[in-house]
């Protein structure tokens, strides 16, 4: 694994236990001594910390100094209004490309005097080079700070206990706070479906942070593997499973990330890579739309299943996108691409080991999110 | 008890081989969440595909590790599948077969070569 990088916490994590893996070129600890299953649970009933410094963390500033004019230029490249992004507030995106297919998903904050982005460890390096190319901004990408969520019930009191100012925070809310005199980049959002935070902070305290955290009763170390199974159950998007190049937003059932701003009719229709097809699709509907499936019985169904309308014959009607064994609702679950006419309630049929096995198509999320709007 | 390389082991019960997965396997495996067993009566031959374990990280089988038939499975498992991790050489059994020929255990690791085997 010579080639591959490590964040500032991989002592800490090996010093914790985990079992590392390679992951979008990093050493990643997939799992802790407790396991996938009880760091899913505990997650859910108490407080997981992550580490996700691995993704992207990139500042845009324009040259007037003013984050609105680096949102009018971001809207170049994201069918998402930014313009009407408030200061101190976060909001979902994805960059598209010209035939509407979606290079990336990300989050984007309104710092007052710029943006700061999150995008995906596996895309960030295209995704830099795709802002430098196409923005008349200064691209920053932040190299010596690491990315902490902090996820569960329990995350508003643990967190709150070292940065009191969190607690008044609503979910998208993105902030800067202090901690023994280091600045914290925090947003309360995540990737779980839980209430909890994002904090960004200087490398050089990063374990300090985090090791006071986990100090605490309720906070555990949570790997990769947990963060799958808690945003599948939340029904939220991996990129490169999910959603890629060859699916539009509308097809991923993302159009609520596409405000009225953007869409025809209003203040900025279009203006971004691919509006004719997302545009069209929301007019009129997508051939085929992400949507959740819940298998009968116990048996998982994964990526790569193919799902047909009927228990024998015909071809397959579509695809799960990412699949699994929900540990908080205590069942498999999936996503998959489907025909629209397919309607939620349907019952449709994935192929597992060469047998058809019903699924009832789902809606999404699969587990409530606990969101403190 | 015996063990095969495919980390099973085999316990001689009369004239029955009851089969499980190790200790080590079950931990490699992570949370197992769904046991798929074999219909009693079913005739295996070696190598078969005879059990599906799900973990929450992927999907393994468990093959049959001698020709014979398929007498008992242990049924509790496709309720219980986290067994397997709590106690897998104990209440987690998967099957219990009848051997075609005796003496095809003969040839099977004891447990002194299977710990050698994991290192």
């Amino acid at each position: 694994m010579a080639d591959l990088l490590r964040t500032g916490l991989y002592d800490l994590h090996l010093r914790l236990g985990a079992k590392i893996v390679p992951f979008a070129g990093y050493e990643m600890p997939v799992q802790y001594p407790m396991g996938v299953l009880k760091e899913h649970l505990h997650t859910r009933a108490a407080a997981g910390l992550f580490d996700v410094s691995h993704m992207g963390q990139v500042i845009l500033r324009a040259p007037s100094g003013r984050a609105v004019d680096a949102a009018v230029a971001l809207e170049a490249l994201v069918p998402v209004d930014l313009v009407g992004l408030a200061e101190a507030r976060q909001r979902y995106g994805m960059f598209t490309n010209a035939a509407g297919g979606i290079l990336d998903d990300l989050m984007v904050a309104n710092r007052g005097d710029h943006l700061f982005v999150v995008v995906n460890a596996a895309c960030k390096a295209a995704d830099i080079a795709h802002m430098r190319a196409h923005l008349p901004l200064e691209v920053s990408e932040i190299t010596d700070r690491a990315l902490l969520a902090l996820q569960g019930p329990a995350a508003e009191a643990a967190l709150g206990r070292l940065v009191p100012g969190v607690a008044a925070m609503r979910f998208m809310d993105a902030g800067i706070f202090g901690w023994n005199g280091v600045p914290l980049w925090v947003s309360r959002s995540g990737y779980t479906g839980e209430d909890g935070f994002e904090i960004s902070l200087p490398d050089a305290v990063a374990v300090a942070f985090a090791e006071a955290l986990l100090a605490m009763p309720e906070v555990a170390p949570i790997g990769l593997g947990a963060r799958d199974s808690l945003r599948l159950e939340a029904g939220l998007c991996l990129y490169g499973h999910d959603i890629d190049t060859t699916t539009s937003p509308v097809e991923a059932s993302l159009s609520w990330a596409i405000q009225k701003a953007r869409r025809a009719g209003g203040a900025r229709a279009g203006g971004f890579p691919g509006a004719a097809r997302i545009l069209r699709e929301l007019a009129e509907g997508p051939a085929r739309r992400r949507v959740g499936l819940a298998p009968d019985g116990r048996a998982p169904m994964r990526e790569g299943v193919e799902i047909f309308a009927a228990p024998e014959g015909g071809a397959p009607i579509g695809v799960i996108s990412s699949g699994g064994f929900g540990p908080s609702i205590n069942a498999p679950m999936a996503m998959a691409y489907l025909p629209r006419d397919i309607a939620e309630g349907a019952t449709v049929y994935g192929e597992v080991r060469g047998k058809r096995l019903a699924a009832r198509v789902a809606p999404l999320p699969f587990q409530p999110t606990t969101f403190k709007r | 008890m015996k063990y095969t390389e495919e980390h099973e082991w085999l316990r001689v019960e009369g004239d029955l081989v009851v089969v499980g997965i190790t200790e080590h396997a079950a931990e490699a495996l992570g949370d197992v969440v769904f046991v798929e067993l074999p219909e009693p009566g079913t005739t295996v031959a070696t190598g078969d595909e005879v059990c599906v374990i799900e973990s929450v990280k992927a999907a393994s089988d468990i093959l049959a590790p001698v020709d014979g038939e398929i007498v008992e499975v242990n049924a509790a498992l496709a309720d219980s599948p986290g067994m397997v991790n709590e106690d897998p050489t104990g209440k987690a059994w998967f099957f219990k077969m009848k051997l075609a020929n005796p003496k095809a255990l003969d040839g099977f690791m004891d447990e002194a070569a299977y710990k050698k085997l994991i290192g």
